[in-house]
């Protein structure tokens, strides 16, 4: 190719990509889906809403796939150059997303002051896995926490009160015990309570952890507390509902499996997420409760859940039209029609006065308990490194579970392989 | 120049332009990657604000001392143990069942190859099924029988060996089609042979039908041993290699590193190690084995 043939073909570039800016700003959006029911209609609805408010806008919605899948498209993208301009993605990814430079802190770009009382109107539960280093850098979407479901007619056959859930981890082994029921050759036809510990067993002992008066890390996702002796003592009453109390199924507990578990009568007792209300409420053939989690020293749950990122983008409209669309789907009517309809926690306090979502509770009073318990939940685990480090956990807790592992040096070869992974983030 | 040479210089030309496509897409998608993971596998991961740079053997000796790696070596190299022996057995056996006359041969033929069609995450699907604990059909059937059911898929002991029956019971009935051809070449004349020397069952088998099957044999053991270590869908489909690690296979611990922590100068520092592992693999088993192998 010639020298004049060539600065033809560059001028031919460079007028096409004047000229692609220069109309409506186009966003992509990347959304995974973890709950049951038609989630990309809902998407695909609220994007046509907010396109409406907004005719200067285009968003194109990408449904991504699970997220692990999600953050890894994210992620993949974004390193070839065409990161999504917003994402929904888990709040425990931020450390990792902080660390590969790949997000903008929305405090940086929520400026006015309508902005700023935004930022101010979510749960402060919620928010802590939001913010590190003094920034904000995710926005609660769909949000969760752990609660205890349990089988009103199998409280009722063991002589328990069925409008009385365990509030103690006392209580738990008591009704526990009273509700595993054996055959004449001592298989057991139902247990007292199912706590899955497949795939992230962190997150549900870490609502033991928190009940025993511990957490499991710093704000900041430097530092751990795997071995503290409060968190020893969570541990070995998880491994003890299995092994010494006998209430509980001995080996890992399938978190997939756990509600089919709950609806065929094969355990009294679940703990899972409350986005499984919706389906708990369509499936449970019997009347069941929901019920907050046991206290020890105090009650309280781990939140869990996806936020929205705004990734970092050289064009400044891209990124201002990503934070008015996260601002869009965040407002208290937005959040209320999500919560009703996934079974998520509304994000918000004000979302909990609109009419609609009063009218809910009120037809649902279960929906409540969820938003309740948040005055004692805390943030789920995050850290830097966030899959290492909760790996390192996760083995220590299969490794005690399934193999039978003392609980003290598992946890402390957790605790020891978690600060070799973060001692680069300490300074 | 003669015209006989310009004619084998034209062939040549001939020949090159016409492996070029397939040099070019090998080269693209298969060599090129892997020499330039070997080479990202002396770079420490980039991470944010910090570029790249080279570190030697670093990501070698972390290697060394990460226990998750030897474990997943040890599950792989017990998974090809039992898997690649277990799954020719049982393709032998079928395919000598089926290659008689018997009534309803089609049939037991498509049934045997059946698990052979399936995608691999439907029949992860359907085993997560049997091994559901309690519920399960493996369960069920222990229960009537009076047994405890067992968390098979939950326990450290039993998960390993039943991912492994999920692979017996894929891949021996695709290895039983290629035995099932290389029975039909056999000449029918050394059976007669064999029949007029009054040679019994296990003789015929032993003398005839082995040695002659040994190139098939060669062939799909090797397929079955590379099989071992590229196998990844499963685990993830089944168990993401829980409990504990016990499940984690060579293959799933790269996808691990690589897109959950993405660590790329480990993941590819894992990969070279796969790579020269394959590479022994085929290498052993043509140099080796081809030796015992009878050919016509």
């Amino acid at each position: 190719m010639n020298f004049f043939a060539r600065a033809l073909v560059g001028a031919a570039l460079a007028t096409a990509a004047y000229i692609v800016p220069a109309s409506a700003t186009e966003i992509t959006f990347y959304y995974p889906i973890a709950v049951g029911g038609p989630i990309t209609k809902i998407f695909d609805g609220y994007v046509a809403a907010f396109e409406k408010q907004n005719p200067d806008i285009t968003v194109k919605p990408v449904y991504t796939g699970s997220y692990q899948d999600s953050i890894v498209k994210a992620m993949t993208a974004a390193r070839a150059g065409n990161a999504p301009d917003a994402a929904v993605l888990l709040s425990t990814d931020m450390f990792t997303l902080i660390d590969a430079g790949m997000i903008e802190p929305i405090d940086k770009l929520a400026a006015s002051s309508d902005d700023k009382d935004w930022l101010k109107a979510f749960y402060p539960a919620f928010m802590a896995n939001s913010q590190a280093d003094g920034h904000t850098w995710g926005v609660p979407f769909q949000r969760s926490t752990i609660v205890q479901y349990y089988n009103k007619e199998a409280f009722k056959k063991a002589g328990l009160d069925p409008e009385k859930a365990p509030a103690t981890w006392d209580e738990l082994v008591a009704d526990g015990k009273k509700l595993t029921v054996k055959d004449g050759s001592g298989n057991v036809k139902q247990w007292g309570v199912e706590i899955p510990s497949s795939g992230f067993p962190y997150w549900l002992f870490q609502a033991l952890v928190i009940q025993n008066g511990a957490d499991l890390a710093n704000q900041n996702g430097t530092k751990v507390n795997f071995n503290g002796p409060k968190v020893v003592e969570a541990a070995q009453f998880l491994y003890d509902l299995s092994n010494k109390y006998d209430v509980m199924p001995k080996g890992i507990i399938d978190w997939g499996t756990t509600p089919k578990d709950f609806f065929q009568g094969k355990t009294a007792i679940m703990w899972t997420t409350t986005g499984n209300l919706t389906n708990v409420r369509k499936n449970a053939p019997f009347a069941f409760g929901v019920a907050p989690m046991p206290k020890k020293v105090q009650g309280g749950s781990p939140t869990g859940g996806g936020n929205i990122y705004i990734f970092k983008n050289k064009d400044k409209a891209k990124e201002d039209a990503a934070l008015k669309l996260a601002k869009f789907l965040t407002s208290k009517d937005m959040a209320a029609d999500w919560s009703i309809q996934t079974g998520y926690v509304a994000t918000r306090p004000d979302s909990w006065e609109t009419d609609k979502m009063k009218a809910y509770v009120k037809d649902f009073p279960p929906a409540a308990v969820a938003r309740d318990q948040l005055k004692e939940a805390k943030a789920e685990l995050s850290t830097h490194d966030n899959q290492r480090v909760t790996k390192a956990l996760d083995d220590a807790l299969q490794a005690i579970l399934a193999s039978n592992k003392p609980v003290k040096p598992a946890l402390d070869r957790a605790e020891q392989e978690a600060t070799r992974i973060l001692r680069q983030y300490q300074n | 120049m003669t015209v006989g040479s310009r004619f084998r210089w034209n062939m040549h030309v001939q020949g090159w332009l016409m492996v070029f496509p397939a040099v070019v897409l090998l080269a693209a998608f298969t060599h090129i990657p892997a020499v330039a993971t070997f080479i990202d596998s002396f770079y420490s991961t980039p991470h944010g604000t910090k570029p790249s740079h080279y570190i030697g053997v670093a990501q070698y000796s972390n290697m060394i001392a990460d226990p998750i790696f030897w474990q997943a070596l040890r599950n792989n190299l017990l998974y090809a143990l039992i898997t690649v022996p277990a799954s020719i057995a049982l393709a032998l056996i079928m395919a000598i069942w089926v290659n008689g006359k018997i009534g309803g041969r089609a049939f037991l033929r498509l049934a045997f190859f059946t698990p052979t069609i399936l995608p691999m995450i439907a029949a992860a699907n359907i085993w997560l099924f049997f091994y559901t604990p309690d519920y399960g059909l493996l369960d069920q059937i222990a229960h009537l029988l009076g047994f405890r059911g067992v968390n098979w898929l939950g326990d450290t002991t039993t998960a390993l060996p039943s991912v492994m029956a999920v692979t017996i019971w894929k891949e021996s009935g695709f290895f039983m089609i290629f035995y099932l051809a290389a029975l039909q070449q056999v000449p029918p004349d050394l059976y007669e042979a064999a029949r007029m020397e009054n040679a019994g069952a296990w003789q015929v088998f032993a003398r005839i039908t082995w040695p002659l099957l040994m190139p098939t044999t060669l062939f799909v053991a090797v397929n079955a041993l590379i099989n071992a270590f590229r196998i990844v869908d499963q685990v993830i489909a089944m168990t993401g290699g829980e409990p504990n690690n016990t499940t984690t296979l060579l293959l799933f611990y790269i996808y691990q590193v690589a897109f959950s922590f993405w660590d790329s100068g480990y993941a590819a520092a894992l990969s070279s190690v796969l790579l020269a592992v394959l590479a022994i693999v085929a290498l052993g088993q043509f140099f080796l084995l081809d030796r015992r192998v009878h050919y016509r």
